[in-house]
């Protein structure tokens, strides 16, 4: 499942929607990422996300159902925010449930590094001086190497 | 043919627009070609699309390289690398 919304979301609503009845599940990751108050020792007041309403949801569709082929994954989310935020204020979920803590793991891990990459999503930072655009890291298209060979699902 | 071009970030800041229909001229054909089209729109085309390497680029929502035929996308978006997450 996934969802792109401005508002902000409880970590702790999401993970007992998704797990709401299943007695199969195992191991449930979840990773928040947020809004730091610094940006190149700046201090940042405002957090604002753009996106590209449609393709962001096919993306984001896409990335989730490429996880569900490689890992056996009994549930999993992507909320991701868009619009102005503060420092401390969450900007992305990602869960994933499975039968062990492997596949639940790596497929969050997954998960991020392709909606780093892929989902566009825009951050501009607003400080003293005002806003910058924040540039892309190219950590994050290096984080995607270790997916490119065929990884064998967890079992 | 007409299509509507969409622009983020930076890409949409620098051009002024957040979208516009365009009739492309026969003879662009790929998003290279559409992008030293663009660049000869204007100073604003000049300057959003002046490291067109960087620029990437979505044909009807699906990312694509710049030699990408844009055969009969309805829509093309050009933005600067993603920095979601």
């Amino acid at each position: 499942m996934i969802r792109v919304q401005t508002e902000n979301f409880d970590i702790g609503d999401e993970i007992e929607r998704l797990r709401a009845g299943a007695t199969d599940i195992g191991a449930i990751v979840s990773f928040t990422g947020t809004v730091r108050d610094t940006a190149k020792g700046e201090a940042i007041s405002l957090m604002t996300l753009e996106h590209y309403p449609g393709m962001t949801e096919k993306e984001l569709e896409r990335i989730e159902a490429e996880a569900n082929e490689r890992w056996p994954l009994q549930a999993s989310l992507i909320v991701h925010r868009y619009g102005p935020m503060t420092p401390g204020e969450n900007i992305v979920l990602v869960v994933t449930a499975s039968p062990h803590r492997q596949a639940a793991f790596e497929a969050a891990q997954f998960l991020m590094d392709f909606l780093k990459t892929d989902a566009p999503f825009w951050k501009k930072e607003t400080g003293p001086d005002g806003g910058d655009w924040v540039d892309a890291r190219e950590s994050d298209d290096d984080a995607l190497k270790r997916w490119s060979t065929p990884e064998k699902a967890a079992e | 043919m007409s299509v509507k071009l969409l622009y983020f970030a930076w890409v949409r800041e620098k051009t002024g627009l957040g979208e516009e229909m365009v009739d492309l001229p026969g003879d662009v054909k790929t998003v290279s070609d559409l992008i030293d089209w663009l660049r000869s729109r204007g100073p604003e085309y000049m300057a959003a699309f002046e490291q067109s390497n960087i620029i990437r680029t979505a044909l009807d929502q699906t990312h694509v390289p710049h030699d990408a035929a844009i055969a009969n996308a309805q829509e093309i978006a050009f933005f600067p690398p993603v920095t979601g997450g």
